[in-house]
């Protein structure tokens, strides 16, 4: 059943690999832009949890770019449908829909841990090296598994390139700031923070952020995280047959 | 063998197809003929499973498009009528990815590449990327890539379409000679001397029905051997004889804006729908 998702998987990382160092440029240049104006200049004397801005940011913003890489595959799907047609050769190979998804949906948290890993590597010039354990990357892969389904999900749905950006503004944006990247949630009103809980990034936030200050994570985090992933993919396999005409 | 029964297509607000039965043998090569609209793409999207049957069914070498649909993708090759190759990648990646799509082992896969680029002319092009070559390479790869996995079907929409006349007869060449491997080929086209030269049956299909299907021969001799055009005040009018004697003798009281020609698939066409294959 699974047969084929290699060869999508095999395709998106050929592109990748020829597209890398352009994309490591713009995967760096906002979390950067973060880190220079809010984590260093605006932060340098806040503490949040016993611990400086900055690294109390940096959890942060490892989390937000795992959402918005793995996302990101549903514009590259999106212009390999619409603009290029290569997803007719996807729709005329001999792969289930369950390959597929597991292709694109793989290649995206590559993507996303990719970016992740970069901001790691951008905070060790401001001196912050955190404890990048076990949990800390686990939370990472389910976070990308959860946005790189909804974006295969997503671009199987919509039906245009302009509808891809709307989405983007309407969902990715709003969750990537108000999902506890750059601030404690219980510095919101009550009603605010259990509104916030319903996002997947939120706990993605927390548990990345609780193993990386070397604390224990909260499983229902994960619980939560791994159960919407879950969903996230079927609806996405669901979906597949619906970009045929 | 290709198996279309009683095969209807709508979508929201048209009849894209309003009834299509056809039998293509196998090693035939099948051209599909009709104006834009017509319902050529619709129907090879239907085989390809790209879009859905709203009634009737389709086979391919036996195997329903609709309710067997992968056992259906490995009888078959598509070239699209658009290039959608992956222009980031080189020519030999752009195969790779398509032999694994059909589950080749890389060795195999790697070995048939060589062998396909050699086929269609264009080894030395085998670590370029796609968005260097030329349309008519692109063309050609496409054909290359529709041959990866040796299908026993292949489905050319308006394979040539943009060509210039040179390359145009090349990618005809490269046909027959699939042709000649024992490939069943499916064409659609609006070049009426692409299937006049290649075809060995034509279905000439008007507004989603097919209007006649036949030999080009046979389809050309229903309306005569020979042609008159004839210009008109705002139309150009063609009257058709059955020897050129006729037509000359028909031609005699007419000064100029005349020409006289062979039939050609084109009048056949025109003579059965009152349309230009356009």
């Amino acid at each position: 059943m699974m047969r084929g998702w290699m060869a999508v998987y095999f395709r998106e990382m050929l592109i990748l690999r020829r597209r890398l160092s352009r994309l490591m440029i713009a995967w760096a240049v906002s979390p950067l832009l973060y880190l220079v104006a809010f984590g260093y200049a605006m932060g340098k004397n806040v503490v949040i949890q016993e611990h400086s801005y900055l690294e109390f940011l940096i959890p942060g913003l490892v989390a937000m770019a795992s959402m918005t890489q793995a996302f990101a595959i549903g514009s590259e799907i999106n212009i390999a449908r619409f603009y290029w047609h290569i997803f007719e050769e996807f729709q005329t190979a001999p792969i289930s829909n369950a390959a597929y998804v597991l292709g694109e949906v793989l290649a995206g948290m590559t993507r996303a841990l990719l970016a992740s890993g970069l901001i790691l590597i951008l905070g060790i010039p401001f001196g912050v090296l955190l404890s990048y354990n076990l949990f800390f990357w686990l939370a990472l892969v389910l976070n990308s598994l959860v946005f790189a389904s909804l974006a295969v999900a997503v671009a199987m749905l919509i039906q245009s390139h302009a509808d891809q950006a709307l989405l983007n503004s309407l969902i990715i944006t709003p969750m990537a700031f108000l999902g506890g990247t750059f601030f404690p949630l219980d510095h919101l009103p009550w009603w605010a923070q259990k509104i916030l809980y319903l996002l997947p990034l939120t706990h993605a936030a927390q548990a990345v952020r609780a193993s990386a200050f070397g604390a224990q994570p909260n499983a229902v985090d994960y619980l939560i995280l791994a159960t919407i992933a879950g969903l996230a993919f079927l609806l996405a396999i669901l979906t597949v047959n619906r970009a045929r005409d | 063998m290709i198996e279309i029964v009683d095969l209807v297509k709508e979508y929201k607000t048209t009849k894209a197809l309003r009834g299509i039965d056809l039998v293509v043998n196998s090693g035939e090569l099948f051209a599909y003929l009709g104006p834009n609209g017509a319902g050529k793409t619709t129907t090879i999207r239907i085989l390809t499973g790209l879009t859905r049957i709203t009634v009737g069914r389709a086979r391919l070498n036996g195997h329903d498009v609709a309710k067997e649909s992968l056992a259906a993708k490995q009888q078959y090759g598509l070239v699209p009528q658009h290039i959608n190759l992956d222009s980031d990648l080189t020519v030999f990646e752009n195969l790779l990815v398509h032999g694994c799509l059909h589950h080749m082992p890389r060795r195999s896969a790697k070995q048939r590449i060589d062998h396909l680029l050699s086929y269609i002319d264009l080894s030395e092009k085998r670590d370029t990327l796609v968005k260097h070559l030329s349309g008519g390479m692109k063309r050609r790869v496409l054909i290359a890539r529709a041959l990866m996995h040796a299908p026993k079907i292949l489905f050319l929409d308006e394979p040539s379409v943009g060509l210039d006349a040179n390359i145009r007869r090349r990618i005809w060449a490269l046909i027959k000679k699939i042709q000649q491997e024992g490939v069943t080929i499916f064409l659609t086209t609006h070049y009426i001397e692409e299937a006049e030269f290649l075809a060995d049956r034509v279905a000439f299909l008007d507004q989603g029905r097919i209007v006649a299907l036949d030999t080009p021969q046979n389809l050309m001799a229903g309306i005569g051997s020979w042609a008159m055009d004839q210009l008109l005040a705002d139309n150009m009018h063609t009257l058709y004889f059955h020897s050129q004697e006729d037509a000359k003798h028909h031609a005699a009281g007419l000064k100029n804006g005349f020409a006289i020609r062979r039939v050609n698939l084109e009048d056949a066409f025109l003579s059965l729908t009152g349309k230009k294959v356009i």
